[in-house]
C-alpha cells in the first residue's frame, strides 16, 4: 500500500465514513420531520443536548464518551418533552416554544461549561457546535489480506461503531413501522381513527431523533445534524411525491453529499491556493445546501423553473386562445376584425396585441388589410374553444342555476382549464347557448 | 461516588456577594465599566424584546434564529476581505456591515423558499441556518489557517463578550433600543394588524409585505447589533422569551410590547448586574437564564393566560356544573316525591350545598332552600329550552340531544336564555296561528 493511500485510508476514510453515516441516519429521519413540518426540532435537540454533555462530564469527572452520551441523550429527552409541555400547558405556538426551550438549555450549557472549564479541564463547545471529523483515526493493516479479520474489525473507531449502529435501529424502526409512520406523518388524525397511536409513534421518532443527534454530534458537530435533517429531505421532497422513494431519495442524496462534501473539504482547498484543509462538516452543509438551492431551482416538476415555465406556457396558451375566440366572434356577427374591436373583446389593449401576435405565429390567424381574420387551421380551434365556452355556459345556466348574464366569466376560465386537462366540455346535447347563440359542432 | 460528585459540583469557589456591592451594581455605582455593561445589556433587552414581541406575534419566532446564524459568514467574511484588502479586520463597523448583508440574504432565501417552493417555513428556516451557519465554520476554518491572524472578534459573536461591552458598544444598544421603540410606537396598528390577520390588512389596501420587511429589517438589526455582545444563540433567546413571557399576561397588543420591553429589559439588566457580581458567570448566559425564570415564572402564575389561572379557571366552571347538576337533582326529586328515595349526590357537594347555602339537610333527606331551588328551576328550565332550541333549529336528532344539551346549558347566559325563550314563543304561537 502506498503512503498516500494508507494516509487516505486511516485519516480520511474513517472520517468520512462517519460523516456519510451521520448523513445518512439524519435524513432517513428528517423525511418524517419535514413532511411532519417539525424540522426545526433537530434544531432545538441539537442545541438542547449541550447543559446534558456538562453534567455527564462534571458528573463523571472525565471525556469519557459514555457518561456524555448519557447526559445528552437525557437533556434531548428533557427538551423534547418541555416543548410539548410549553406547547400544550402554555399554549405558546410551536416555534417560540421551542425557541424558548433550547435556548435556555444552551444557556443552563454554556454557565455550567464556565464552572468545568474552572476545573482547567478543556471541554470546548466549539467541539459541539462544530464538530470534530478531523480527529477520527484508524490504524489499518499494511496489507490487504487483514482487513476483513477480526482484529481489524476492532479496531474500527468508536465513532463510526456508534453512528452505524444508530442507522441500524433507525433503519429497523422505519421499515418496522413504516406504514404507521406514513399515516402519522400524513394524517395524523386519520391514524388516530384507525387505531395507531400516532402520538405513540411521533415519540418514537422524536426519541430516535434525539438518538441521532447524540450519537452524530461527537463526529460531525451539530450543525451538520440540523442540515442533515432537513436538507437532503427537503431536495426529495422537490424530486418525489411518494414516501418510498422520498426516503430513498433522501438517503442517497445525503450519502453522496457527505462524500462530494468531505472529499470537498479535504482535497479541495489546496488548488485554489488555499493552505490546508477547510471544516470537513461544515463543507458537507454547504454542499447540501447548494444541493437543496440546485433542486428548489430545477426540480422537474416541483422547481421554480418547472413551475415558471408551466405557468408561462399556459398564460400563453391562454392568450393564443383568446384572440382565436374573439376572432371566431367577430366573423360570427360579420364585424370587422381591428385590433380595437379585438381589443374589447379580450379587455385589455396590451394583452391582446400580445393574444393576436401568438394566434399569428402559430399560424392560426393573418392579416387582411388593417384587420386579421382566421386561417382555416385558427377557424377548426377556434370553434372547439367556442363549442366549449357555450356548453360551458349552458352548464351553469341549466345545472348551477346561475343567471345567463351572469355566465361568461366563469365559462371563459373553465374552457381553459378543461382543455388544459384533454377535456373539451361538459357533455350536453344543445345546439344553442342561453344567449341563443349557435354551439358549433364537435369535429 | 456521590461524595465525590456532590463535592465536584460545590466545589467551585464560590463567594457570595455583599449586600452593599449588590447594591452598588443595581444603582450603577460599581465602576464606569460594569455600570456601562448593565446599561447595555438592559438597552438590548428593551430593543429585542420590542422587535420580538412583533415577531413572536407574527408567528415568526424562529425567523430571528435562522438571520442570527445567517449572519455568521457576513462576519468571517467581511473579515477575510478586510484583511486581504489590508484594512482593519477588527473594525466593527465592516464586521456589523457583513453581518447585516449575509442575515438580509439570510432572510431573503427563507422568503423565496416558502414563497416559491412548496416546502414549509420549518425547512426554509432550518436549511437556512445550518446551511449558512455551516458556510461561516468553513470560512472560520480558512481563517484559522491563515497564519498571523488573529480572530478573537469573531468568536465573540458566536459566544458572546458581554462583559467586554465598550461605551460604543452600549449607545449602539441605545441607537436600537430607541429605533425599535420609535418603530413600535409610529407603526403600531401596522404591526398589529399584520400580525393578527394579514388577510383582513391585506384587504384594507395595506402593503403587507412592506411591513413584514420593515419588522424584519428592525430584526435584522436588533440581532446584529446584539449578537458581539450576548452571542449569536443568547441573542435567538431575547428575540423570543420576553415576547413569549409577556404574551401570557395580556391580550392586547401595546401592553404585550410594554412587557416585553420591560421582561428584557430587567433581564440585562439584572442578568449583567448578576455576571460582574460572581466571577465565572457569562454574562450572555445569565442574561437568558434569568429571562428564562421571569418566562417559567409568567407562565404559572401570570392571571391572564397563565397556566394556574387556567387551572382555576377550569376547575371553577366544573364545580359550578357539578352545583348545577346536584341542584337540578334535587328538584327532580322534590318534584316527584312519590319516589321517597333522595338524588345520590356524594358527602363532599353535599356539605358545599349546604355551605352555600343551597340545601339544608332534614335528617338524611337534602332540601333545597329557596336560592337553591331558583337556581335549580333555572337550570332546569334552561335545559329544556336548549333541548327544544336544538331538536327544532338545529336538527340534531331528539335522542342525541341531551348530551349536548346537557353541556350547554351551564354556559347559557341570562340574555341568551331569554332571547331563546321569545324565540321560541314566538314560534309556537306562530304555529298555533296557522293551525
Amino acid at each position: 500500500m502506498s503512503d498516500s493511500l494508507y494516509a487516505f485510508v486511516s485519516i480520511d476514510l474513517p472520517a468520512m465514513t462517519a460523516g456519510v453515516l451521520a448523513a445518512v441516519v439524519c435524513a432517513l429521519l428528517g423525511s418524517f420531520l419535514v413532511l411532519r413540518r417539525q424540522s426545526l426540532a433537530g434544531d432545538a435537540i441539537s442545541h438542547s443536548v449541550l447543559p446534558g454533555l456538562v453534567v455527564g462530564f462534571l458528573v463523571s469527572g472525565t471525556r469519557d464518551a459514555l457518561p456524555m452520551f448519557l447526559g445528552a441523550g437525557v437533556a434531548a429527552l428533557v427538551s423534547v418533552a418541555l416543548i410539548g409541555a410549553v406547547r400544550r400547558f402554555g399554549r405558546v405556538e410551536p416555534g417560540a416554544a421551542m425557541g424558548v426551550v433550547f435556548s435556555i438549555m444552551f444557556a443552563l450549557g454554556v454557565v455550567l461549561l464556565e464552572q468545568a472549564a474552572a476545573r482547567q479541564v478543556d471541554l470546548d463547545a466549539d467541539c459541539v457546535l462544530h464538530g470534530q471529523l478531523e480527529t477520527i483515526f484508524w490504524f489499518p493493516p499494511s496489507v490487504w489480506g487483514d482487513f476483513f479479520s477480526w482484529s481489524t474489525l476492532q479496531q474500527t473507531p468508536r465513532q463510526v461503531v456508534v453512528l452505524a449502529a444508530t442507522l441500524g435501529v433507525c433503519a429497523a424502526f422505519v421499515a418496522v413501522f413504516f406504514k404507521e409512520l406514513r399515516l402519522a406523518a400524513f394524517d395524523p388524525g386519520l391514524a388516530d381513527a384507525l387505531g395507531f397511536r400516532s402520538g405513540a409513534i411521533h415519540a418514537g421518532l422524536m426519541a430516535l431523533v434525539a438518538a441521532a443527534t447524540v450519537a452524530s454530534f461527537e463526529a460531525v458537530g451539530s450543525i451538520l445534524v440540523v442540515a442533515m435533517l432537513i436538507c437532503p429531505a427537503a431536495t426529495a421532497r422537490l424530486l418525489t411525491d411518494r414516501l418510498g422513494s422520498q426516503l430513498l431519495v433522501s438517503v442517497l442524496v445525503a450519502a453522496l453529499t457527505g462524500v462530494g462534501g468531505y472529499l470537498l473539504g479535504a482535497f479541495g482547498p489546496e488548488p485554489l491556493g488555499l493552505p490546508g484543509a477547510v471544516n470537513a462538516a461544515g463543507m458537507i452543509t454547504v454542499v447540501a445546501g447548494l444541493v437543496l438551492a440546485l433542486a428548489c431551482l430545477a426540480a422537474p416538476r416541483h422547481g421554480v423553473i418547472a413551475r415558471t415555465v408551466r405557468r408561462r406556457r399556459l398564460g400563453a396558451r391562454v392568450a393564443r386562445e383568446d384572440a382565436l375566440a374573439a376572432l371566431y366572434r367577430l366573423e360570427e356577427q360579420r364585424l370587422p376584425a381591428t385590433p380595437a374591436a379585438i381589443a374589447t373583446l379580450i379587455g385589455v389593449a396590451a394583452e391582446s396585441e400580445r393574444s393576436i401576435r401568438l394566434a399569428e405565429r402559430a399560424g392560426q390567424a393573418e392579416h387582411d388589410g388593417a384587420a386579421y381574420r382566421l386561417t382555416p387551421a385558427g377557424r377548426a380551434e377556434a370553434k372547439q374553444i367556442i363549442r366549449s365556452h357555450r356548453l360551458w355556459e349552458s352548464y351553469l345556466v341549466d345545472e348551477a342555476g346561475l343567471r345567463p348574464d351572469h355566465v361568461h366569466g366563469l365559462a371563459t376560465q373553465l374552457e381553459h382549464l378543461a382543455r388544459e386537462q384533454g377535456r373539451v366540455a361538459p357533455d350536453i346535447d344543445r345546439a344553442v347557448d342561453p344567449h341563443e347563440r349557435e354551439i358549433p359542432a364537435s369535429d | 461516588m456521590h461524595a465525590s460528585l456532590a463535592q465536584s459540583l460545590t466545589d467551585v469557589g464560590f463567594e457570595w456577594p455583599t449586600w452593599g456591592e449588590t447594591l452598588r451594581v443595581l444603582t450603577l455605582r460599581a465602576g464606569y465599566n460594569t455600570a456601562v455593561v448593565v446599561l447595555g445589556a438592559a438597552l438590548l433587552g428593551v430593543a429585542s424584546g420590542v422587535v420580538g414581541a412583533f415577531t413572536t406575534l407574527r408567528k415568526r419566532a424562529l425567523m430571528g434564529d435562522a438571520l442570527s446564524h445567517a449572519s455568521l459568514p457576513g462576519v468571517v467574511g467581511a473579515f477575510l476581505l478586510a484583511a486581504a484588502l489590508g484594512l482593519n479586520s477588527h473594525s466593527v463597523g465592516l464586521l456589523l456591515v457583513g453581518a447585516a448583508v449575509s442575515a438580509i440574504l439570510g432572510v431573503l432565501v427563507v422568503q423565496w423558499i416558502t414563497s416559491a417552493t412548496r416546502l414549509g417555513e420549518d425547512v426554509a428556516i432550518g436549511a437556512v441556518l445550518s446551511v449558512f451557519f455551516g458556510a461561516g465554520v468553513v470560512l472560520l476554518s480558512v481563517a484559522q489557517a491563515i497564519p498571523g491572524l488573529s480572530q478573537g472578534g469573531i468568536r465573540s459573536y458566536i459566544y458572546g463578550q458581554t462583559a467586554a461591552m465598550s461605551v460604543g458598544d452600549a449607545k449602539l444598544m441605545a441607537a436600537a433600543a430607541a429605533l425599535a421603540g420609535l418603530a413600535a410606537i409610529l407603526l403600531r396598528k401596522e404591526f398589529a394588524l399584520v400580525c393578527f390577520d394579514a388577510g383582513f390588512a391585506r384587504a384594507q389596501g395595506w402593503s403587507v409585505s412592506l411591513v413584514d420587511l420593515l419588522l424584519m429589517a428592525l430584526l435584522v438589526m436588533v440581532a446584529v447589533v446584539g449578537m458581539q455582545a450576548v452571542g449569536l444563540l443568547l441573542m435567538v433567546a431575547m428575540l423570543i422569551i420576553p415576547a413569549a413571557s409577556a404574551r401570557f399576561w395580556t391580550d392586547r397588543v401595546g401592553r404585550m410590547v410594554w412587557l416585553s420591553a420591560v421582561i428584557g429589559g430587567l433581564g440585562g439588566y439584572l442578568g449583567a448586574s448578576a455576571s460582574a457580581l460572581a466571577s465565572r458567570l457569562p454574562a450572555g448566559a445569565v442574561i437568558v437564564l434569568i429571562c428564562g425564570a421571569l418566562f417559567v415564572l409568567s407562565m404559572f402564575f401570570a392571571p391572564v393566560r397563565g397556566v394556574i389561572a387556567e387551572l382555576v379557571r377550569q376547575s371553577r366552571l366544573r364545580l359550578r356544573i357539578a352545583t348545577d347538576h346536584a341542584l337540578e337533582a334535587l328538584i327532580v326529586a322534590e318534584d316527584s316525591r312519590a319516589m321517597a328515595a333522595s338524588p345520590t349526590i356524594g358527602a363532599a357537594m353535599s356539605w358545599w350545598l349546604r355551605r352555600q347555602g343551597l340545601a339544608s339537610a332534614e335528617g338524611a333527606r337534602l332540601v333545597p332552600s329557596a336560592a337553591g331551588l331558583e337556581r335549580g328551576r333555572r337550570v332546569r328550565r334552561n335545559h329544556v329550552l336548549w333541548t327544544r332550541y336544538l331538536t327544532e333549529y338545529a336538527d340534531v336528532a331528539p335522542n342525541h340531544v341531551d348530551w349536548s344539551a346537557d353541556q350547554i346549558e351551564h354556559v347559557l347566559g341570562a340574555e341568551l336564555t331569554a332571547e331563546l325563550e321569545a324565540l321560541l314563543r314566538r314560534d309556537d304561537a306562530q304555529r298555533s296561528g296557522a293551525s
